[in-house]
């Protein structure tokens, strides 16, 4: 039965990105002027004249010469036959490998951002909920607030300087300079571990504090509820009643939101990286539109949406397991 | 009422309050409740929405919510049907000791209002049945099985092994009623209170549940308190009614009295406003003017002086009415009937 549901989910999903892959490439194409326009107009204001023979040549050399829908067929086909996501105008590289140099640490990053946010506000939440306008409550939802209306990267301005001004480090980039181009040893691991603890701790802070609003607010309307009352009638202790019944049913909407949570685990938090210039997919997709570099930016874009599917399908099994309500496909009341 | 053997009393409640202190002043939710529950009866509590009998109720098993205060005494005088040296009072109990905890459920079971949300939505029946039955009764997980089934089986389910296994929201509303019923049985407590049971039903369902409740009832000879706003159903399943009005007791007497020689207006006024087969056609039916004043800052004075047809001023709002028996353990509490007494 589940495993039936996940294999026609996975075939659903194959017209669902194709469709998707066309909206991305036809919105990048939107903008006037493609890669070559820039490239041409830094060279012209760099005192060096591009004849027509060699823009002509340059357009052949990335295929812009052809029109726009054999360009998208050449570079789905690429993706489907060969995993070859076409090559980056501006690295000059296969947008594959580029990816590959950031994807791993990105994910890394943004799993131990997923992992810290939930562990520090489930039971934050239901401390505050459980122990509803008593002081600690108050304490954390001020905290909360402040945490929320903080921006990431004002936080991480005030870190990078707190830091620098106590242990004269400063943190720019995933590793200090002597480290930079050195392969992966022991050392390595530990000039990242504190730095990669700082990013985590910035783009977790302010979904920590959304998190414990929203889970505390689940957590009250759960508490209130008459099952709660008939388990606590039956003589259930109220510290297994809490768990067993509130607490899970709490948890339900926040699964319901991983689709939303893994569109941004690629790209998500691009400013506070920028911030503290990590070799993150983020700023990287940022530069890749903004120069109008087609392929990195439509490559990022498609695995966002291979990840908002993914999410969205993990979420579904979830629930499934969770809530014997929800039952492939429909909702029983 | 009328004897008053000592050793079948199970539950008594003495001058029992719950105040809630709330920023717009001091809510009185209960006010001097006094009630006797026995072995083998049911008392009936009867109100209108907001008198004060949930309340009562939740403070029975000590669940009454923040920040409720509870004061007087609610004494237990048999648990697991031995008869005790020394009552248990339950306002004493710390509200999630051990002691409590075994109380809830164990002695005093509890059957809630609207079964479609009294049941965790997420679990099987099974799982909610075998979870209070492992805490009072059996803590091996196949021998509990085994009591829930039994007691699905016992109320009637169809298809007990197969519901066993099935999530609420695959019942009924009147098969989930019964495994409510169920769960509050299957650890056999001395006393069931029923939070009206019947009013999320339909009439047909109403009635087999009731018949349901007074069999079992007389099967374990145990003792219900049965809480309702409807008349019909205390005339049904009673022996013995308090009426509530504002969180206090107005009259409580045995059921026969209660419809044939009622003493308090109130509960006239109540019995006034039942639709009969007989009434006369086009005779307009009763109805008591009004609301139930919000029970907060209350002046003294009978509660129920600003509905009352027959209030007399200077007599009924000058101070609080006392709760007088007036013979064979009738109690009313009105000043003109104890004005009326010779």
């Amino acid at each position: 039965m589940l495993l039936s549901y996940i294999v026609k989910r996975l075939l659903q999903m194959i017209p669902l990105l194709l469709c998707i892959s066309v909206i991305i490439f036809v919105v990048i194409q939107l903008p006037p002027g493609d890669y070559l326009t820039t490239y041409i107009r830094q060279k012209e204001s760099a005192g060096t004249q591009v004849g027509a023979d060699e823009i002509a040549a340059l357009k052949a050399r990335y295929g812009l010469d052809k029109p726009v829908y054999l360009q998208y067929v050449d570079w789905i086909w690429g993706i489907i036959s060969r995993g070859d996501f076409g090559n980056s105008f501006q690295w000059d590289m296969p947008v594959a490998v580029k990816i590959q140099e950031r994807l791993p640490m990105t994910l890394a990053v943004s799993f131990m951002t997923l992992i810290f946010v939930w562990l520090v506000s489930i039971p934050i939440g239901i401390y505050s909920a459980t122990h509803q306008y008593s002081v600690g409550d108050y304490i954390v939802s001020g905290i909360g607030f402040l945490g929320m209306s903080v921006p990431g990267f004002l936080l991480a301005i005030f870190v990078i300087y707190e830091v620098y001004n106590h242990t004269g480090i400063a943190i720019s980039g995933m590793f200090s300079y002597e480290y930079q181009m050195a392969p992966w040893s022991w050392g390595k691991v530990m000039d990242m571990l504190p730095r990669f603890a700082v990013l985590v701790l910035v783009i977790g802070i302010a979904n920590t504090a959304g998190m414990i609003r929203t889970f505390r607010a689940m957590m009250l309307d759960e508490l209130g509820k008459q099952y709660v009352t008939t388990a606590r009638a039956k003589g259930v202790g109220e510290k297994r009643l809490l768990f067993k019944y509130p607490v899970r049913m709490a948890i339900i909407p926040q699964i319901s939101t991983l689709a939303g949570t893994f569109a941004g685990l690629v790209s998500g938090e691009t400013i506070v990286s920028k911030v503290f210039n990590m070799e993150t997919c983020g700023p990287m997709m940022y530069t890749a539109l903004i120069t109008q570099d087609m392929y990195l930016a439509g490559s990022f874009l498609l695995i966002t949406a291979v990840m908002v599917c993914a999410g969205s399908l993990l979420s579904d099994i979830l629930l499934s397991l969770i809530d014997p309500r929800i039952r492939f496909g429909k909702v029983v009341e | 009422m009328a004897e008053t053997r000592k050793n079948d009393v199970l539950l008594e409640v003495k001058d029992l309050k719950v105040h809630f202190q709330m920023n717009e002043g001091l809510l009185k939710a209960v006010d001097g409740v006094d009630l006797t529950v026995r072995e083998g009866r049911t008392l009936g509590i009867v109100g209108e929405s907001g008198c004060g009998k949930s309340v009562t109720n939740q403070a029975l098993i000590g669940i009454v919510p923040h920040p409720g205060v509870v004061t007087g005494q609610i004494l237990l005088h048999k648990k697991r049907g031995v008869a005790l040296e020394k009552p248990i009072d339950i306002v004493k109990l710390p509200r999630n000791g051990k002691e409590i905890r075994s109380i809830r459920g164990g002695d005093i079971g509890m059957i809630f209002q609207e079964p479609m949300k009294a049941f965790s939505p997420v679990h099987t029946i099974a799982n909610q049945l075998c979870e209070g039955i492992m805490l009072h009764v059996e803590p091996n997980k196949k021998k509990a099985w085994d009591i829930a089934l039994h007691a699905l089986e016992q109320v009637g389910v169809n298809n007990p092994r197969q519901r066993m296994n099935e999530y609420p929201h695959q019942l009924s509303g009147g098969m989930r009623q019964r495994a409510m019923i169920a769960m509050a049985l299957s650890c056999n407590p001395a006393i069931l209170i029923a939070d009206e049971p019947t009013t999320a039903l339909d009439v047909t369902m109403q009635a087999q549940v009731l018949k349901l409740m007074n069999d079992l009832k007389r099967e374990f000879n145990s003792a219900v308190i049965f809480i309702t706003h409807d008349l019909g159903v205390i005339a049904e399943m009673s022996d013995d009614v308090a009426v509530m009005y504002l969180g206090r007791v107005v009259e409580y007497t045995d059921v026969d009295t209660l419809f044939h020689n009622p003493k308090h207006p109130y509960t006239i006024a109540l019995l006034q406003s039942i639709p009969s087969v007989t009434r006369k056609a086009k005779s307009e039916l009763e109805v008591i003017e009004g609301t139930v004043p919000y029970p907060m800052n209350m002046k003294p004075g009978c509660g129920f002086y600003s509905r009352c047809k027959k209030r007399v001023d200077g007599l009924c709002n000058v101070q609080d009415v006392p709760l007088v028996d007036i013979g064979n353990g009738h109690k009313v509490r009105c000043m003109l009937d104890e004005a009326r007494r010779p």
